[in-house]
């Protein structure tokens, strides 16, 4: 399946969000996600079902002012 | 001075971005004197990047105000303050809905419309906005109970563009704190800001990008309790004309 990860083009064998972040290596605890512009907490990862073309957004914290 | 039910004892917000190394910006922090720090949340990359900041900011020991910079539509700052409270595990958010790229100036009208839907949610909303003494009212009314009016463009380091504004808005929201956000560039722009009653100052670049950000940040954190002790204080009024301070009665004649 083809995803867009963070504005870039990857492809996963993953069928959920949360099998797609450790796919992907995204396996630290300080992260956020948001699947097609809309967030999508923790504890909803293991059921929130991938379809081919969306976008992922995978967030950590950062420097801000 | 008490933040949505938390109480603080610096007035000086201090932001994490820019330092030249995490051991100045944790330095910095610590002159500050600072309670409360932003930071921000960007793309993770592979490596847990983002962890090691995480953990030096814990380390601090110092409060947590997420942003949602960068974002321009309601849509996305809304996103973004979702997932800011699952990864930092708090309510407060400050809202940044940026309505131009080169003045970085807030859209209010997104503003107002972003902070009654995420204090619905029971986010405790921290607006970035303007001035206008409506749009203030605004944000009151969607449930903020503080606002930061900016002093000049994020980043310019100009002061107080308006400090008329500003006087107009704590007379017009005399219990609502008041926290001046962007546009300070020296500590003298931070004393004035509380010279003119404001609650508290948010700055960042302006300790950053000083070439001794640690000792600029100790200089902030003076210069904000300065202008606080002197609003506090009620400074004498302006007057036009010289009047001698050395009393005239008694003075010698000698012609």
């Amino acid at each position: 399946m083809n995803l867009i990860v963070n504005a870039q083009p990857r492809e996963v064998t993953a069928t959920t969000l949360a099998n797609a972040l450790s796919e992907l290596g995204f396996t630290g605890p300080a992260i956020a996600t948001a699947l097609n512009g809309q967030f999508v907490p923790r504890e909803a990862r293991d059921t929130a079902a991938l379809n081919d073309g969306d976008r992922l957004e995978v967030l950590a914290p950062m420097q801000g002012g | 001075m008490e933040i949505y039910g938390t109480e603080v004892n610096s007035r000086l917000l201090l932001g994490t971005a820019q330092y030249p190394s995490p051991k100045v910006l944790a330095d910095a922090i610590q002159a500050s004197g600072s309670d409360i720090i932003t930071v921000s949340l960007r793309r993770e990359t592979a490596d847990g990047s983002g962890a090691g900041f995480w953990e030096l900011l814990r380390d601090t020991g110092t409060r947590i105000l997420p942003n949602t910079a960068g974002c321009h539509s309601v849509q996305e700052a809304v996103t973004t303050a979702q997932m800011a409270r699952e990864v930092f595990g708090t309510n407060w958010i400050k809202l940044e809905v940026i309505g131009h790229s080169d003045t970085l100036q807030p859209d209010v009208f997104g503003l107002v419309e972003a902070a009654r839907i995420l204090c619905a949610n029971g986010f405790q909303v921290f607006p970035y906005t303007t001035d206008d003494l409506v749009v203030g009212e605004k944000l009151v009314e969607a449930g903020c109970e503080l606002l930061m009016p900016w002093g000049a463009p994020i980043g310019s380091g100009q002061g107080l563009r308006n400090p008329d504004g500003l006087r107009a808005m704590r007379a017009h929201f005399p219990d609502i704190p008041l926290i001046v956000d962007a546009g300070i560039g020296r500590p003298s722009d931070a004393c004035q800001a509380m010279e003119l009653g404001m609650d508290a100052v948010l700055l960042n670049t302006a300790v950053a990008k000083a070439a001794d950000p640690v000792t600029m940040a100790a200089a902030m954190a003076q210069g904000v309790v300065a202008g606080r002790q002197g609003f506090l204080a009620d400074p004498m009024e302006r007057r036009d004309m010289a009047v001698p301070s050395t009393p005239i009665l008694g003075l010698a004649e000698f012609g």
